[in-house]
């Protein structure tokens, strides 16, 4: 009799508590995403789907968008172009997601693209490649800063250091060989001429060969575009040759770890970084200071160390959801319309301006010129 | 011009002494056993993580971190030989190559587990000070490289020849049979092979890492190159390993200075299709005779 009773409670308390999960349900903003969480490209997936968890949850302690709940809806494509294109599939057709803030990698958002227009639904891509937002497509928007940015901040320094004649050297990766052309394109923009165009392979060990080339030219400054243990080595073998003119490095190596591998030989290299690398050093009339130590703070207090893949989904996030908030309703026209809106959102990557020209919205500003002395980041004005 | 082609020369002695060293080891299990042993790379990863692994922080020296990297390395090549080819003896040579390929990827994966996928360095063993040649200029490390590797190189020689166990192997690679007849415990010798070529791989490793910073994938090119080497001057013939190593990595930086960076890795294979065109068992590899 008494199990009976209890069970009989059970039940109706199950029925209850669905029963507001439902009208949750009914009532919530559903965010969809796609990210590569493990293999290869697991350093980018990881540390986004943290961002958005993160977030999501804190938006939701914090009463919601206009009273709704924000649900967030993953699925792990393992860095798989093919799986990213299935998950959007599924993320469109069964969960009826409002809006798509996802893909790591270039590759799967690229590939996702035809789907999201066909669908007409707002997605915002987390991946670096400038052909996702070039030319324009009416439904796709992208958070991070592109290597042609990163390729205009090193030219324009150069430019006003009175370089013009470049040696370029540059990895055999997808990275790389993007950063490459991009290079080749815009140098001339600022009448710069590329005297050397050597490369190297990934798991390459000595890059002195090539050095030794860019040596006997008349280079005024070396260019590095590349990723992982490359540049650190070619940084090292450019101070055994006892090469002095200055040597550029890309965003690909904006971490901690490529000061600890290059060590002493990293004197003096010049890179462009996010803005986030270099968080507490920026001055406090910086507008994006306050966004930035906050991420960074509440990433850490979690997570371990802060990565700027992580904030491009916090960007997307929150441009995605303040769209949602103006356009008051998850109309995905109406959404998408109001993304294409966003003026002066100040996020981790830069100071947003999109335009129906422009699904970036970000300048060149967005990067900071870093220099480094002591083993340290410092800005360069 | 001069002092251009010496820094290509020195770059490629260099890289070719490591490739050398890895190709040294294909060439013993090969000659010993009959069985290429794919997972030659990742003994050179492992002995370089476990060096950075056990002097990390305030572990142990840099020395003592590396012997017992290596002891920790000959143990894995002693297991390999143990536990996965042994079992398998009398399987055909793709089943031993499967086998060898399975334990590479294995080891990758423990590497990555236990040490994640972060690049580490480790420090230069008597500094980072340029030696000058003229214009060309060389790390007292690539020195330690090219000098270790003559050690290993000649000790490889001095064991196969002069070494009571040496010419055990060497027997059991002739006619496993009747070095079993004469009393040879060919079990044992197999171990020693694997060992010892596990020993090899993980100096190489030690050796080259302040130069080249290491991962737990850094085995993988590193392992092809010394196979591609091995195949150069003539599978099973441990000299020729090492000429065709140092031969690889001249052409590679010659070919990268000279030529193109782009295509030096194809200009390499290019040369090692070649050889295998006109001769089959490479540079230094006798002609193979089918007994009837």
């Amino acid at each position: 009799m008494k199990i009976r009773k209890s069970v009989s409670l059970l039940a109706a308390a199950m029925m209850l508590s669905l029963g507001t999960v439902q009208a949750l349900g009914g009532d919530s903003i559903k965010v969809g995403t796609f990210l590569a969480v493990t293999g290869g490209a697991s350093f980018l997936g990881d540390p986004e789907l943290k961002t958005l968890q993160m977030y999501v949850k804190e938006i939701n302690d914090a009463g919601g968008i206009d009273g709704k709940s924000v649900e967030l809806i993953h699925y792990d494509t393992g860095g798989n172009a093919k799986e990213a294109v299935n998950f959007a599939k599924r993320l469109i057709q069964k969960d009826k997601v409002d809006v798509i803030v996802g893909g790591s990698t270039s590759g799967s958002s690229l590939a996702v693209m035809p789907l999201v227009a066909s669908a007409e639904i707002p997605f915002i891509s987390l991946a670096g490649a400038v052909k996702i937002i070039h030319p324009v497509q009416k439904w796709t928007f992208k958070t991070p800063h592109t290597d042609a940015m990163a390729a205009a901040k090193i030219f324009g320094d150069m430019k006003r250091r009175g370089i013009t004649r470049v040696a370029l050297i540059s990895g055999s990766g997808g990275f790389d060989k993007s950063g490459r052309a991009q290079s080749l394109e815009l140098a001339p923009q600022y009448g710069i001429t590329i005297v050397a165009d050597e490369s190297y392979g990934g798991k390459d060990t000595d890059m002195t060969a090539q050095l030794t080339k860019i040596r006997d030219t008349d280079a005024q400054a070396i260019l590095n575009f590349g990723f992982g243990t490359g540049p650190a080595i070619v940084t090292k073998n450019v101070r055994q040759l006892g090469i002095t003119i200055p040597l550029y490095q890309s965003h690909g190596v904006a971490s901690k770890k490529y000061i600890e591998l290059a060590g002493d030989a990293a004197e003096g290299v010049r890179l462009p970084a996010a803005a986030l690398l270099v968080a507490d050093r920026l001055p406090d009339s910086d507008p994006q200071k306050a966004v930035l130590v906050a991420y960074k703070n509440k990433f850490e207090a979690s997570y371990g160390d802060v990565s700027t893949f992580g904030g491009h989904a916090y960007d997307g996030l929150y441009i995605a959801l303040e769209a949602i908030d103006r356009a008051n309703s998850t109309d995905k026209a109406k959404v998408r319309d109001e993304i294409e809106k966003t003026k002066g959102f100040i996020g981790t990557g830069g100071i947003f301006n999109m335009s129906p020209t422009d699904h970036l919205g970000l300048g060149i500003d967005a990067f900071k010129m870093l220099e480094i002395k002591n083993g340290d980041w410092t800005i360069v004005q | 011009m001069f002092d251009q082609i010496l820094q290509f020369v020195l770059t490629g002695v260099t890289v070719g002494a490591t490739y050398a060293l890895v190709a040294l080891g294909f060439a013993i299990i090969y000659n010993a056993s009959d069985v290429v042993n794919f997972s030659q790379g990742e003994f050179v990863m492992l002995g370089a993580m476990g060096t950075v692994a056990f002097s990390a922080g305030d572990g142990l020296p840099l020395w003592l971190a590396a012997v017992c990297a290596v002891l920790l390395v000959v143990c894995v090549g002693m297991m390999l030989q143990r536990f996965a080819i042994a079992p398998a003896r009398g399987a055909s040579v793709v089943t031993t190559i499967i086998i060898t390929i399975g334990a590479s990827i294995f080891l990758r994966g423990v590497a990555l587990l236990l040490w994640g996928k972060d690049i580490f360095g480790m420090p230069h063993f008597s500094g980072e000070q340029p030696i000058k040649i003229g214009e060309a200029t060389l790390l007292p490390q690539n020195l330690w490289v090219m000098g270790g590797a003559a050690v290993l190189v000649l000790g490889v020689h001095f064991f196969f020849n002069h070494t009571t166990n040496g010419k055990a192997i060497l027997a059991c690679s002739c006619n496993r049979t009747a070095a079993h007849l004469v009393g040879i415990n060919v079990s044992r010798m197999m171990l020693i092979a694997y060992g010892l070529s596990a020993l090899l791989g993980s100096l190489a490793g030690i050796l080259v890492a302040p130069i080249t910073f290491t991962s737990y994938d850094a085995g993988v090119m590193l392992g092809l190159k010394g196979f591609s080497a091995a195949i150069l001057g003539g599978f099973g013939n441990p000299m020729g390993a090492v000429a065709g190593g140092l031969l690889l990595g001249l052409i590679e930086s010659l070919a990268a200075g000279l030529i193109s960076s782009g295509y030096k890795d194809a200009i390499g294979f290019v040369i090692l299709l070649l050889v295998l065109f006109f001769r089959p068992s490479g540079i230094f590899g006798k002609a193979s005779a089918e007994r009837v």
